[in-house]
């Protein structure tokens, strides 16, 4: 599904990405680890189509497509969903109407009917009982007022809404309580299909004895410097970052 | 007619098409579901610029006693009328014109004006549309305002001013049923003279500022409503403004009085050709009301702004007011300023009677060379009167956006208060907001705030839109709609879509 091949991306002429590669299925998921500063989001950011970070080399593709040929909506409508760190606020425009504009644009470009309002209600309020979110938060501005914890949720909806083929979870733990956390997974987890891949990008551990991944990936200076199955993350855990810094240091 | 039928139908179905009124059942308020017809007006210009050809009525340029004469001669005016317009035209030769505004244009040579054009009429008096030249009535088919009342699905009372002469005010018959009178100024002086001599200058004196002085003194043409005691009145009531001809100035003056409970909505709506010499348009607009009566008054200003480079354009000076006489009387102003080179206008409330309510919600757009200073005048004079200020100016490529609003409470008016908010959003860097706000108060018990903001459309928000699958232009008038959304609220339901689309298309191309 999505093939990421020598990728070297900077920001504001750093360069970040030092030549990532990875392959990611339909029906996985992979978390991808790492110490501050190694460049996760970064790596998010560049597939989701951030103009604020310029591909210097590499390729990616998605589906068959050239990802990195395309604007960020294209990415979006071809399947392709951020669940952001930091969830943008947009004061006046409600979640509900949100969320059926960016619907209807991926239906759109998809050759399927767009959904009215009625419908799309409907359609809103079923996801909305699906991730256990409240159905109040379909008339709130986007994120505006919410909770730490409230937007991150609210993130959980819009790829329950939206459907992806490829979701991308930029920190989706980060500033959350234990039940906060508890709730997002459990959302995260009903959305896995074997038609949809996830893509974890996390600090920590405990996201992933929530969501458990098929594939662990550590990513340092800018590069997956090693891969393996679930272990590898309590491995993590246990004695952090230092023994990787200390492996690539010797190669 | 075959043109014009033709046009009204096309018309008529895109009014089937809209989604009714009072749909609000959905978050997705009407202004949001209207975001979406930006896509189509995305790439448009300024599509009212063009020119109806038609003989005029012009006068020569310049203005003297003479010419006030000559005005008031070719409208069959009475003597009294006469002499309050020379009343004002000399107290306006001893003002100065202000200078106080942050706008800045060159001098404005008032010698070199024109003070009245009219298109020729065939026959005098028009008796019924049938008399009305069809190329004015397809001008305003074009502009979307189908004077034919059998072909207007909506329930809308037009009254349609060419320059500076009424061409034809609509569904006169059912509103008189109510005792409701509407028609252009120039047919109240003559059938109405009476309520229009009781109430013409008793909101705005003639001697109340340099543009009001000229407007009383040149006053052309423009629309009368009164709506008696009990009468609420059974539709929207609208005056459609076209400044056609070059070189003329538009003067027009409305008045709008409702008796005892009365209550009425009123829409304004204002376009212009693309010229590249600059006009000049003075209004003036009094609103009356009497105890428990309520008025709310409308206006999508899209006067042709100029072009990119800031050339031509409407200098738009203008004094709108509203008196709230009565006990419980309540007057609204609700604006979207979009058009003109240079906007001055402070639409306000003298709040006389106990526990009267103003309240001033107002979008203004600045983008190009476009210099807007625009605000409202909250005058608390009786007990318990309360006001409210909602203003949200956007400013994009090199936009100059002013708030200039004045709240003032007078030694009587016991717990009087007001509220003000005023939020700006720039786009770009080379643009400008300013706010000055005048807070005068004279009595204790008042209660006077205001909040002010400062905002920018982020880049963060544009690409958390595009993630999502919406474009560029999208995220913008998303972003946009969701900041005018409190004044969009008050706008009647094809006002809003039309403001959100007039944003759209001004706004093209200004982020990224």
């Amino acid at each position: 599904m999505l093939e990421i091949k020598n990728l070297h991306a900077t920001v504001e002429g750093n360069e970040i990405l030092r030549g990532v590669n990875l392959a990611v299925n339909a029906g996985e998921t992979h978390a991808i680890m790492g110490p501050n500063g190694s460049g996760k989001s970064t790596l998010a950011g560049v597939l989701a189509g951030n103009e604020a970070y310029d591909v210097t080399d590499g390729s990616v593709s998605f589906l068959g497509r050239d990802l990195l040929e395309l604007p960020a909506e294209e990415r979006a409508r071809l399947g392709l969903f951020l669940a952001f760190q930091y969830p943008v606020e947009i004061p006046g425009i409600s979640n509900a109407y949100f969320l059926q504009a960016a619907l209807n644009e991926i239906r759109k470009s998809n050759g399927l009917d767009e959904l009215d309002a009625m419908e799309f209600r409907e359609f809103l309020e079923e996801k909305m009982d699906f991730v256990k979110i409240d159905r109040k938060f379909a008339d709130r501005p986007v994120n505006e007022g919410f909770s730490g914890g409230e937007k991150k949720r609210n993130e959980i909806l819009q790829m329950a809404v939206l459907e992806p083929k490829l979701a991308i979870l930029d920190e989706t733990d980060s500033g959350l309580d234990i039940d906060a956390l508890r709730i997002v997974s459990e959302g995260v987890n009903k959305l896995r299909s074997e038609n949809r891949a996830v893509v974890m990008v996390t600090h920590y551990q405990r996201l992933l004895s929530y969501i458990v991944p098929d594939f662990v990936h550590v990513l340092y200076k800018g590069r997956i410097v090693k891969s393996g199955g679930k272990d590898l993350a309590l491995e993590l855990e246990e004695k952090g970052y230092d023994w990787i810094k200390e492996e690539v240091a010797a190669v | 007619m075959p043109s014009v039928a033709d046009s009204n139908q096309e018309n008529a179905d895109a009014r089937a098409q809209k989604p009714p009124s009072g749909n609000d059942t959905y978050s997705g308020t009407r202004v949001e579901q209207s975001t979406r017809e930006l896509e189509e007006l995305a790439n448009q210009q300024y599509k009212h610029g063009w020119v109806t050809e038609i003989e005029q009525d012009v006068i020569e340029r310049g203005l003297t006693e003479d010419t006030v004469r000559l005005i008031s001669a070719k409208k069959e005016e009475p003597e009294w009328l006469l002499e309050w317009r020379l009343k004002a035209f000399r107290h306006w030769q001893t003002m100065t014109e202000p200078t106080w505004a942050n706008v800045h244009y060159p001098a404005i040579d008032y010698q070199h004006q024109r003070y009245y054009a009219a298109p020729k009429r065939k026959a005098a008096p028009l008796s019924s549309l049938d008399d009305v030249d069809q190329k004015l009535l397809q001008t305003f088919d074009k502009l979307g305002i189908p004077l034919e009342e059998q072909k207007r699905l909506s329930g809308v009372a037009v009254d349609a001013v060419f320059d500076s002469v009424s061409v034809a005010t609509t569904h006169k018959d059912i509103l008189a049923k109510k005792g409701i009178i509407f028609c252009s100024f120039s047919e109240a002086v003559k059938e109405h003279p009476d309520l229009v001599r009781e109430h013409l200058g008793s909101v705005v004196p003639y001697a109340d500022n340099f543009f009001a002085a000229l407007n009383s003194a040149v006053f052309s043409d423009g629309s009368f409503c009164y709506v008696p005691k009990g009468v609420k009145c059974p539709m929207d009531l609208s005056t459609y403004f076209r400044i056609n001809a070059a070189e003329t100035g538009q003067f027009e003056r409305t008045l709008i009085v409702a008796a005892e409970g009365a209550s009425v909505n009123y829409l304004e709506g204002c376009t212009a050709p693309q010229r590249d010499e600059n006009q000049l348009h003075a209004a003036v607009v009094e609103l009356v009301a009497l105890d428990d009566a309520t008025i709310n008054y409308s206006t999508v200003q899209n006067w042709y702004a100029g072009d990119r480079d800031g050339k031509g354009g409407i200098y738009n000076f203008v004094t709108k007011r509203g008196k709230c006489a009565g006990r419980n009387s309540h007057i609204s102003w609700t604006q979207v300023e979009t058009g003109s080179a240079i906007t001055w206008k402070y639409p306000g409330c003298l709040l006389q009677g106990e526990n009267s309510i103003g309240e001033f919600y107002s979008v203004a757009l600045s983008t190009n060379y476009q210099q807007a200073d625009t605000g409202t005048k909250m005058i608390h004079i009786g007990a318990n009167t309360r006001s409210t200020v909602i203003s949200k100016t956007i400013s994009a490529r090199n936009g100059n956006n002013s708030y200039r609003g004045q709240i003032k409470v007078m030694p009587k008016a016991h717990n009087a208060r007001n509220y003000t908010q005023c939020d700006s959003l720039l786009i770009g860097d080379q643009c400008g907001a300013h706010t000055f706000p005048y807070i005068e108060v004279k009595n204790p018990t008042a209660h006077v705030e205001h909040e002010a903001s400062t905002s920018k459309i982020s880049e963060d928000q544009l690409f958390y839109c595009k993630q999502r699958g919406i474009s560029q232009e999208d995220a913008i008038s998303m972003v946009i709609n969701g900041f005018c959304k409190e004044v969009f609220e008050h706008l009647p339901m094809e006002f809003a879509v039309e403001a959100t689309k007039l944003l759209g298309v001004s706004l093209e191309g200004s982020v990224g």
